[in-house]
C-alpha cells in the first residue's frame, strides 16, 4: 500500500525528513514513534497527499477518496455543528447512505445526543471524536492518524481501541503516538523517527 | 453534475457559517454607509459625475475587500483546508463556491450602499448599475483567488490589499468608464471580457494555490 525509498523532506533550508525507508502491505498497520520535531506528522502528511517529498519517492496505492487523515487540528468548522460539520464531508466524500452512516458514528462516538451543538462548544475531547468520526466517515481503505488518542478521556481512548481493532487487518492503518504501548498488540511494523 | 453539488454544498456552507458568525456582512455595510455618510460631509454639495463615480468605486473595493480578507478565515482556523483539500472533488470547486459566497456578501451590501449612494450624491444610471454588477464578479473571482494564496502566509493581512489592489484597476477603469462615459458599451464589454478571462485564469489554477 505504502512505499517509500530515501524519503525526505524540506521546508526551505531546514530538513525535517531524512532518508525513510517504508513498506506497508495492504492490511499494514505501522506504528511511528519518536520524539517531538522528529517529523512523525511531516510523514504523515506526505502519505495522505498533503505535501510532495522533497527526496527520494513515495507511492501510495490509495487516491483521495480512499485516505482517511486525522491531523493534530480536528479539521472541522466551529461554528458548524457536527451534524453539519459530517454532511458537508459526506457529501464532498459521496458517501452512500449518508445520514445513516453520520448517527452511526454519532452514535458511536457519544455525540448522538449534542449533534445540533456548535462545535465551539464542544470540549477539545469530544472535538477529537468527532475528528474520528470525520476520518471514519467514507470507510477509508487507508487511515493516517497522527496522534489519534490526544485529548481523549479514557472512555473515548478505549473506543478508539476498539475501533483500531475492528479495522485492523482489514484496512492499512498508519499511526503515530507517543504512547507506543497502547497500539504495540496491533503493529505489524514499527518505524522511530530520530 | 457532481461538480455543480459539490459547489453547491460548500457554497451552502459558507452561508451558513455567516449565518451562525454575523463577522463579514454587518462589517461590510457598516462600512460602506460610513464611507459615504463621510463623504457626504467632506465633500462639496454637489461634486461632479466622475468624482462622485469614483468615490463609489473606492468605497466598492474597499468594502470588497474586507470581505475577501474574512473569507478564508473559517478555513485557516481548525486547518479546515486541509481536509477540504484532501476531499476527492475538484479543488476549483473550493474556489467557485467561496467566490459565489463572497459574491452574495457584496450584492447584498451594494443592495444597501447603492439606494444610499444615490440618496446623498447622484442617482446611478442602469449602465452604472450593471457596470456595479460585472465589477462584482470580477472583484470576488480575483480577490478569492488571492485571498487563498495570503491566508497560506504569515503576512495575509498585508498581502491582500497588496496583491488584490493593482489587479483591480482595470475593474475600476471599466467601472468609472461604465457609469461616467457617454458611450459606456465598450467598459461594459471590457468588464465583462475581465470578468471571463480571470475567472477561467482563477479557475484553472486554484489547484495549485491549495496544493503544495
Amino acid at each position: 500500500m505504502i512505499t517509500a525509498r530515501a524519503l525526505g523532506k524540506r521546508y526551505g533550508e531546514k530538513r525535517v525528513l531524512r532518508r525513510v525507508e517504508l513498506d506497508v502491505p495492504e492490511g499494514g498497520f505501522l506504528v511511528v514513534t519518536g520524539p517531538n520535531g522528529s517529523g512523525k506528522t511531516t510523514l504523515l502528511r506526505l502519505c495522505a497527499g498533503l505535501a510532495v517529498p522533497s527526496e527520494g519517492t513515495l507511492e501510495v496505492a490509495a487516491t483521495r477518496e480512499r485516505i482517511g487523515y486525522l491531523a493534530h487540528e480536528p479539521l472541522v468548522y466551529r461554528e458548524l455543528t457536527a451534524l453539519e460539520n459530517l454532511d458537508l464531508y459526506g457529501r464532498l466524500y459521496r458517501v452512500s447512505e449518508r445520514r445513516e452512516r453520520i448517527g452511526m458514528l454519532l452514535e458511536r462516538y457519544g455525540l448522538w445526543e449534542v449533534r445540533h451543538d456548535r462545535v465551539a462548544s464542544y470540549s477539545r475531547g469530544m472535538t477529537q471524536r468527532l475528528a474520528l468520526c470525520r476520518v471514519l466517515l467514507h470507510d477509508p481503505a487507508l487511515l493516517v492518524l497522527d496522534e489519534p488518542f490526544t485529548a481523549l478521556d479514557e472512555a473515548g481512548a478505549e473506543l478508539l481501541d476498539a475501533q483500531l481493532a475492528e479495522l485492523h487487518g482489514d484496512r492499512t492503518l498508519l499511526v503515530s503516538t507517543h504512547d507506543p504501548a497502547r497500539v504495540e498488540p496491533l503493529a505489524t511494523a514499527r518505524l522511530r523517527l530520530a | 453534475m457532481r461538480y455543480a453539488r459539490d459547489v453547491g454544498a460548500l457554497a451552502r456552507k459558507d452561508l451558513l457559517l455567516e449565518l451562525r458568525a454575523r463577522d463579514t456582512l454587518p462589517a461590510m455595510l457598516l462600512f460602506v454607509v460610513a464611507t459615504f455618510v463621510v463623504f457626504h460631509f467632506s465633500l462639496p454639495a454637489h461634486p461632479s459625475r466622475l468624482a462622485a463615480s469614483g468615490l463609489l468605486w473606492v468605497a466598492i473595493l474597499f468594502t470588497a475587500l474586507m470581505g475577501l480578507g474574512r473569507a478564508f478565515v473559517p478555513e485557516r482556523e481548525q486547518r479546515v483546508l486541509d481536509g477540504l483539500v484532501l476531499a476527492p472533488c475538484d479543488r476549483s470547486a473550493i474556489w467557485l463556491a467561496k467566490s459565489l459566497a463572497t459574491l452574495a456578501f457584496l450584492v447584498a451590501a451594494e443592495v444597501v450602499a447603492l439606494p444610499v449612494f444615490a440618496l446623498f450624491f447622484r442617482p446611478l444610471s442602469g449602465h452604472a448599475v450593471l457596470g456595479v454588477a460585472l465589477a462584482d464578479v470580477g472583484i470576488c473571482a480575483v480577490g478569492t483567488f488571492l485571498g487563498a494564496m495570503a491566508v497560506m502566509t504569515r503576512a495575509r493581512e498585508l498581502l491582500l490589499p497588496l496583491l488584490f489592489l493593482p489587479l483591480a484597476i482595470p475593474i475600476v477603469v471599466g467601472g468609472v468608464g461604465a457609469g461616467a462615459a457617454a458611450s459606456p458599451g465598450r467598459y461594459l464589454g471590457f468588464l465583462a471580457l475581465y470578468d471571463a478571462l480571470f475567472a477561467v485564469i482563477c479557475w484553472a489554477s486554484f489547484e495549485f494555490v491549495v496544493a503544495e
